[in-house]
């Protein structure tokens, strides 16, 4: 039930040009309607039946064998990071010299960070290639079984039914974020002490608020892998091969993800989607410095905005053949 | 209803679809599918017909001419038309990971206006009207073809339609599938759906539809009632005799057309006049195809003249075409797919 209304939220906040498609109070739902017995619901019934189509649309993502096992891969990361340094730690010693992912070598003294390095560790590529298997075959997979077209006929609308693949893929990128923290710090709590937390500015704030700002950069990574699954969206209205998709959304990924790491291409790098990706540490300050954080919001909203229109505009013309 | 229903359930004005290699799949189609009909819509493959079935569903756009669907404008009012339209489109396509249950679950979320409180319900019935009721929890991608195609049919009746636009219904079924699924389509037109049919089993065309229509070449042959188009194909006469040329002068003097002669047997085309008097009553045409026309007075008149002018007549009979010889007849003979 929370599922459903964390997405029914999602839709509801979804930046589509046409966020106005099923809502309004249309005047014309009253029982004397033309055509007696095909009346389309509108107005208020018509956003619950979309929640329904919604509802429906996690039941099937989920439902997936594939997804079960994404999100299984997303599951093992953090407890493999775990024990890895458990044992490289048991001498005493106090984990690696700088080496390894971001706050590796605080794990030992609160299980905590292993949330914070879990995050650091799957963001750059496990996380979004996660996100775009799932965006890239959430148009192309249905063309490519043919589901598309009976969706389309029942009639789903075509807004309506982008808006619920959209929401559908975000609502991923929050489980698949919520699986690596959540295993992560079940974990840590295991195998390492938990207590007071220390941030990266040094003051030290109690393990309940270190918890709440482990959830902040959880909701936080899930933002920051919006603007991809936009992207993947996109992609996948265009071909009607879920597998081309798929491989095409993960492909550019990789590519962005190289052309970030190149110094003479830095004139590009600030509109990169995943350039901003790692500012979730800054939650970690006291104060939190917002400046990064901020500015990967409005990425993610820019890359939202951009490639919804253009998987709107894409898929509200398109002929579907498949 | 309130107002007066539309005559015409499906109408098209000019309907024409290029796709972007420049391939003319459609070209000037006027279909117009009367209410309460059940319409055959024939042609060979790659004439077009799914063409036409996507366009009216509004899943392609047409390139020129308007469609109608139900009164409403395709596809502009689409959202409002296609709930009362059900719809099978070039075989059913199915989540293999979902039971055949939570297909019809799926696809009944989708249509906004169908009621969710009565999902179950709804769903389960169209499950026992296909003969899936047992099967329903299995996974659909253990489902044989003929049980994809019964659960496809499912989906097209999970609510109440006024139209049904069925591509090829009874493809991959067993004779008995294939005979229920007939007495299905029979039954669901009985009780008013207008059912718009597209098969390439002509028996079956003649044995459920009323009205058909022929296309080839993206281009509309023929429509009308399946009586007109069997009356169209008029029969050919066919006397057996040794005395083959004095027979042959004999029928031309009484308009027999096309005669050929080949061994012992004189085959000519009927005279238009003479072949509609002998054709049994319209209503005929909905059973299957009766061979041979009733002893007609033309007919016992040529026989009358044949005997009179010495010839020796070993048989006499007037073959009635199938609708399959009409179809021949209107698309060509030809085995390969219009390009």
């Amino acid at each position: 039930m929370s599922q459903a209304d964390l997405a029914g939220s999602a839709a509801g906040s979804g930046t589509g040009p046409a966020g106005g498609s099923g809502g309004g109070t249309a005047p014309d739902s009253a029982p004397g309607a033309p055509s007696g017995r095909g009346t389309v619901p509108r107005g208020g019934t018509g956003r619950r039946r979309t929640s329904g189509l919604l509802r429906s649309e996690l039941l099937t993502t989920f439902r997936r064998w594939r997804t079960v096992a994404l999100l299984g891969v997303l599951a093992v990361i953090p407890v493999l990071v775990g024990i890895a340094v458990k044992i490289e730690t048991a001498d005493g010693g106090s984990g690696g010299d700088g080496g390894g992912p971001a706050f590796i070598s605080q794990i030992t003294n609160n299980g905590l960070f292993l949330v914070f390095t879990s995050l650091a560790a799957t963001l750059p590529f496990f996380l979004p290639m996660t996100v775009g298997v799932i965006a890239g075959d959430s148009v192309a997979g249905e063309a490519n079984a043919g589901t598309l077209r009976y969706l389309l006929v029942a009639p789903a609308g075509r807004t309506r039914l982008l808006l619920v693949k959209f929401a559908g893929t975000v609502v991923f990128c929050f489980a698949a974020t919520l699986v690596v923290a959540v295993f992560a710090l079940v974990t840590g709590a295991v195998l390492f002490p938990l207590g007071e937390v220390t941030l990266l500015s040094g003051t030290s704030v109690s393990f309940a608020e270190g918890l709440l700002r482990a959830l902040a950069i959880a909701a936080a990574v899930a933002v920051s892998l919006t603007g991809l699954a936009a992207l993947g969206l996109f992609i996948s209205t265009l071909t009607n091969s879920g597998i081309a998709a798929m491989a095409a959304t993960v492909g550019l990924l990789l590519m962005v993800q190289i052309v970030d790491t190149i110094p003479q291409l830095h004139a590009v790098q600030p509109y990169l989607f995943p350039h901003y990706w790692l500012s979730f540490a800054d939650l970690l300050r006291d104060p939190v410095y917002w400046d990064e954080i901020l500015r990967n919001l409005g990425l993610q909203a820019l890359y939202t905005a951009v490639f919804g229109s253009a998987a709107w505009a894409r898929f509200t013309s398109r002929d579907v053949t498949a | 209803m309130a107002q007066p229903p539309p005559a015409a359930v499906i109408e098209t004005r000019g309907l024409s679809k290029r796709y972007r290699g420049g391939q003319l799949a459609v070209d000037g189609l006027d279909l117009a599918v009367p209410r309460g009909s059940v319409f055959g819509f024939l042609g060979p493959n790659g004439s077009g017909k799914t063409t036409t079935i996507r366009m009216l569903l509004g899943l392609i756009d047409a390139t020129e001419g308007t469609i109608s669907v139900l009164g409403e404008p395709i596809p502009s009012g689409a959202r409002r038309v296609l709930p009362r339209v059900g719809a099978l489109i070039e075989g059913p396509a199915l989540y293999g990971f979902l039971s055949g249950r939570g297909n019809l679950h799926r696809y009944d979320a989708a249509d906004p206006s169908a009621d969710p409180r009565t999902r179950r319900a709804r769903v389960e019935r169209a499950l026992e009207r296909v003969g899936l009721a047992a099967a329903a929890g299995k996974k659909a991608k253990a489902y044989s073809l003929g049980m994809k195609q019964r659960l496809g049919i499912a989906a097209a009746l999970l609510q109440p339609r006024e139209l049904l636009v069925l591509d090829e219904p009874t493809n991959g079924l067993d004779p008995q599938g294939m005979r229920e699924i007939r007495s299905l389509v029979r039954a669901l037109a009985e009780d008013g759906t207008t059912v718009f049919l597209s098969s390439h089993l002509l028996d079956e065309i003649e044995q459920v539809c009323s009205h058909t229509a022929v296309m080839n070449r993206g281009r509309l042959v023929t429509q009308g009632t399946v009586a007109e188009m069997s009356a169209d194909a008029r029969g050919r006469l066919t006397v057996t005799t040794p005395d083959g040329a004095e027979a042959a002068r004999v029928l031309k003097e009484h308009g027999v057309a096309d005669l050929t002669v080949t061994g012992d047997e004189v085959t000519g085309e009927l005279p238009p006049e003479a072949a509609r008097r002998n054709e049994p009553p319209s209503e005929g045409a909905r059973g299957p195809g009766s061979p041979g026309a009733g002893p007609g007075p033309d007919l016992a008149d040529l026989n009358t003249a044949l005997v009179r002018s010495g010839v020796r007549v070993r048989g006499f009979g007037v073959t009635r075409a199938s609708l399959e010889d009409v179809f021949v007849s209107l698309t060509g003979e030809g085995f390969d797919v219009a390009g």
